[in-house]
């Protein structure tokens, strides 16, 4: 038995890229909860809003590239990472001003909304293909490791490596800044403050004087600064696709309804909930197991529980779970 | 007679386009009163206030705040004129704490609100010592005194409780209508609906007993208490 | 101009543009092919019977179905399931353990449900149901894969799966929809009475993992490499070619033979599609105008009130939606029937579920007649928007040199105008014309 080893492993293969990937799922939930609490309804279009702004960090990714400018060991994309959030900004508050308000106006019901969503989903969806095209994009550049598992075998002389991506690195510490700064905007600012108040309580906040536009309009531009900055570090850490971001609603809202809808701590603690069971329920258990295990006892084959096909199974399967046992999620959120 | 602080002038009106729920019916308030709407269940009494903030439709008569006619304002404009409001139910942001509760009651002001902070503090000592609890978390009568505190804040020129008591227990009924009379004696008009008639009018300096829609009894709390004719039908006797 | 006649002249309509599709070339949109014109109107008339469905669900009773793909590909499914003829030794060499394999697992899931129901709340019911699910899981397992793994290696460059059940294909149809009726009636289960957005949610989920399961578990649809040559109803090509009878014929009518088989079997299509049309269509129109239809329509308008009524909501919406479901799957079948293939790797949620709301959408939510005509008139500009796109573009870049880099971008990426078109369709038809073309009475 060698537990120092096994956990190396657990860490390489499991916790380091499932910290990860929940970072940015919880950025994309917190954008998708975000706009439950505050325009009520589950917005379609949230995932090629990623899709949107990445593209644009991507393009002038390329452009400084070929000015020779770069971030020295970091990615290059971030420098481009303001332009992105700036012009996704501009796309959301323009959809919202040319789509979303009339149906606020006319106090719409939910569904509505979400439908529109999805006319807005596919606008945007074919406006992505259309400038950059539907395949992979590969935009990190920079050193690609913190640590590499060579590095650190030398280092430790484990028998297992570790290796810590720049992207991983980057998306952890971005992360943190991120929520750290939202949660002191919500809970600090009055702006935040009235943000809350108006998910809370929208007819109490009118009537204090609180103004929905105002709020419906910075609520946007959060969101649109957090699915670009969601979906700059997924595309950093794995590939940037039209497709693939489309179908990360699916996780994405798993993430914000576990954690209950409305609620930004839930959509963290959502992100964290999906992404572990994602990564832990696809990883193949056999090299862990092969260190901790009596070798009497060592798993024969991959002791993988689902092919990494099936990924967006593990979000569907905990959603339909909480949709049956807590419906409110884990932070009561507001849907019922 | 001069012209009241607050009067609701023959207002007519519904919701909406739907049918007419007011007829005719004046409800007025003076600084330093409380005045209070009594009534049987369905007799237009929370309309009544409601037409008085500019919920609904008012279609003949008029509301004037200070002798300026404000009929036509939305609510918000009123509150902004100096009306308070507190809703019978969710009057309170459940999620929020008390004191940031207090802080969106002045949202409004531009000005530094520390001083009316510690006033309502004073008011209701006991919202001091749960500041940083959320609101949602207290007791019925706890958030109501929330309710009403966040009203204050803006410091309005009146202040509008619909059924404040509504499913709080007798002592807390109690507890509230001390308060009530406290915030009055600062001199702010109060203008309140009520559920609770004896109750209320026992407090009230001027009591309006609303019968569908239009007003069937009139004058001070004592005199209505006293008035045979309002026991046999409101008071239960 | 009445209702009737401005609804009849809006299927004239939709008649018209196929005829020019059969008969001319002008305007470089039409093709001037009687075949690509029969083409268009047999897909056409499946995307109206998926449409009929979501009409069902949407139009009746205001529930939002994310999930179309989901179903069609499960009716295309049963395609295969009920008409392929069982691969040799496939059965004995794994089908009866991948059988026993999902027996077991579905009875892990009943105990654990009769587990979750007969115990009080508490950790030893948390306890003891995620024992039953864990070692339920390692059991379906074991007894599973070396089933799959035997069946997947017989002849797998041809087979590799389990095959079917060597019934007649037409009976795939009918097992199509009860088998996304089975689950839509899980989902339903789960997602229906709790808000109307967590239904969206839910079927866009079960449609992506109906697909990734299409897509990967080899032993029942060979997944990517795509079941081929399965059974028609109708002759092949080349057997009327051969026919002497059958020539001649055509020959009389003036068509050489080639021509005239695929027109006949396209034809043929044609009429057994527009059968089933009619049938549902005729059924939808009962259920409207029933008792049934009518409480579905005041639950939709007002669901509190029916709720206050003594209206079981919960349980008619599951009804609906699984009746909607069911018969996008029957338009799945059809649909992999026509094309005599499965291919897992081509079904695309904006293809097979926000087209269909387009449909829906732009013909008339609420109205069948509006959804069948919203089937045939979207399914039209479906095919014939990117020439148009090309077309437009072309005229757009004329101005610039023929090597432009930024010309020939436009020019590739003119397919994903579709897109774009459609969403605007859909966004411009909800703002402006919410009630589509034929209007809910």
């Amino acid at each position: 038995m060698d537990f120092l080893n096994a956990f190396v492993a657990l860490s390489n293969f499991v916790l380091i890229p499932g910290i990860a990937y929940g970072s940015q799922l919880a950025l994309g939930a917190l954008g998708v909860t975000l706009i439950y609490g505050i325009l009520r309804f589950s917005n379609f279009a949230h995932g090629d809003t990623m899709a949107f702004g990445t593209m644009v960090v991507i393009l002038f990714t390329w452009l400084f590239q070929s000015w020779g400018i770069s971030a020295g060991p970091l990615p290059t994309a971030l420098l481009a990472l303001p332009i992105g959030i700036v012009a996704t900004m501009a796309l959301v508050l323009v959809t919202d001003k040319a789509v979303f308000k009339f149906y606020r106006e006319q106090k719409a019901k939910p569904v509505v909304f979400v439908m529109v969503s999805l006319g807005v989903m596919f606008m945007m969806n074919g406006l992505v293909r259309f400038i950059i095209g539907p395949g992979d994009q590969r935009f990190g550049d920079g050193e690609r490791f913190i640590i590499k598992a060579g590095t650190f075998k030398k280092m430790t002389g484990l028998d297992e490596g570790l290796a810590i991506k720049t992207s991983q690195g980057i998306t952890v510490v971005t992360a943190i800044i991120v929520v750290a700064l939202l949660f002191w905007f919500l809970n600090k600012t009055r702006t935040g403050k009235s943000m809350r108040a108006y998910s809370d309580n929208e007819d109490l906040a009118l009537l204090s004087g609180i103004n929905p536009e105002r709020v419906v309009m910075i609520t946007w531009l959060i969101v649109a600064a957090l699915a670009t900055i969601a979906g700059t570090l997924y595309g950093l850490d794995k590939s940037f696709k039209p497709f693939t971001y489309f179908q990360l609603l699916l996780p994405i809202f798993a993430a914000a309804i576990v954690g209950g809808l409305g609620s930004p701590l839930g959509a963290i603690a959502g992100g964290f909930v999906i992404a572990m069971s994602e990564v832990m329920i696809t990883y193949a258990w056999k090299k862990v197991g092969g260190y901790i295990l009596p070798e009497s006892l060592e798993p024969e084959g991959l002791a993988q529980l689902l092919s990494t096909d099936y990924k967006f199974a593990v979000s569907f399967a905990i959603l339909v779970v909480v949709l049956l046992f807590k419906p409110t999620g884990i932070f009561k959120g507001k849907a019922v | 007679m001069s012209e009241p602080f607050l009067i609701g002038d023959s207002m007519t009106g519904g919701y909406g386009k739907g049918p007419d729920i007011l007829h005719d019916c004046t409800i007025a308030v003076n600084p330093g009163e409380i005045a209070v709407i009594v009534g049987p269940n369905g007799a237009g009494k929370s309309t009544a206030m409601k037409a008085v903030f500019g919920m609904l439709n008012v279609r003949s008569g008029a509301v004037r705040l200070g002798g300026e006619d404000i009929t036509t304002l939305s609510p918000q404009e009123r509150v902004i004129k100096g009306m308070g409001f507190v809703p019978q139910t969710s009057n309170i942001f459940t999620s929020m704490t008390v004191e940031e509760n207090l802080e969106m009651g002045a949202f409004i002001r531009t000005d530094d609100f520390s001083d009316t902070m510690d006033q309502v503090y004073h008011l209701f000592p006991i919202l001091k010592d749960k500041r940083h609890q959320a609101a949602g978390e207290l007791s019925g009568g706890q958030r109501q005194q929330v309710a009403v505190g966040r009203a204050l804040m803006t410091k309005p020129k009146v202040l509008m409780l619909d059924e404040p008591t509504a499913g709080v227990s007798p002592i807390v009924m109690d507890e509230l209508f001390d308060r009530i009379i406290e915030v009055s004696r600062t001199g702010l008009p109060i203008l309140m609906v009520e559920q609770n008639a004896k109750q209320a009018l026992e407090i009230a300096d001027k009591g309006y007993v609303l019968v569908q829609g239009a007003n069937a009894y009139t004058g001070t709390g004592q005199e209505l208490l006293a008035d045979p004719e309002v026991r046999k039908s409101f008071l239960g006797g | 101009m009445s209702d009737t006649l401005k609804h009849t002249l809006l299927f004239a309509f939709v008649g018209l543009l196929l005829l020019l599709e059969g008969t001319t070339t002008a305007f470089g949109v039409f093709s001037g092919s009687w075949n690509s014109s029969l083409t268009i109107l047999n897909m056409g008339l499946i995307s109206a019977i998926m449409a009929l469905g979501v009409n069902l669900q949407w139009g009746f009773a205001g529930l939002f179905n994310v999930g179309i793909m989901g179903f069609t590909a499960l009716g295309g499914l049963a395609v295969v399931l009920t008409s392929m003829s069982p691969t040799p030794g496939a059965w004995e060499a794994g089908g009866q353990r991948i059988l026993l394999a999902l027996v077991l697992g579905a009875a892990t899931i009943a105990a654990a449900i009769y587990t979750y129901r007969k115990l009080a709340a508490g950790l030893t019911r948390t306890v003891a149901m995620l024992a039953i699910l864990i070692i339920g899981f390692v059991i379906y397992r074991a007894v599973l894969d070396p089933g799959v793994a035997a069946v997947e290696s017989i002849n797998p460059a041809l087979e590799g799966n389990i095959g079917g059940l060597g019934l007649p294909v037409l009976l795939a149809w009918p097992l199509g929809g009860l088998l996304a009726a089975g689950v839509a009636w899980m989902i339903g289960k789960t997602a229906l009475g709790l808000r109307s957005d967590y239904l969206a949610i839910a079927t866009l989920g079960i449609a992506e993992i109906i697909i990734a399961v299409l897509k990967n578990e080899d032993w029942l649809s060979r997944g990517v490499k795509n079941v081929v040559g399965l059974p028609r109803p109708l002759p092949y090509e080349v057997d009327l070619q051969g026919d002497p009878a059958f020539v001649e014929k055509a020959a009389s009518w003036g068509l050489d033979a080639t021509t005239a088989s695929t027109l006949y079997v396209k034809l043929g299509y044609s009429l057994m599609f527009t059968a089933v049309l009619l049938v549902l269509l005729w059924m939808a129109q009962m259920a409207l105008k029933s008792p049934w239809g009518r409480m579905m329509r005041a639950i939709r308008d007002n669901e509190v009130a029916a709720n206050a009524m003594g209206k079981h909501v919960t349980r008619r919406h599951l009804q609906i939606f699984i009746l909607g479901s069911a018969i996008c799957g029957v338009a799945g079948a059809m649909m992999t029937t026509l094309d005599s293939q499965l291919t897992p790797g081509t079904y695309n949620p904006l293809r097979f579920t926000f087209l269909i709301w387009v449909m829906v959408i732009v013909g008339g939510s609420g109205n069948n007649f509006g959804s069948v005509l919203g089937g045939l008139l979207v399914w039209f500009l479906w095919i014939k928007v990117e020439p148009m796109g090309v077309m437009l573009i072309e005229l757009v870049t004329s101005g610039m040199s023929e090597d432009s880099g930024l010309r020939a971008h436009l020019l590739e990426s003119a397919a994903h105008m579709r897109l774009f078109t459609m969403g605007l369709v859909l966004l411009l038809v909800l703002r402006f014309s919410p009630r589509g073309l034929i209007p809910e009475k």
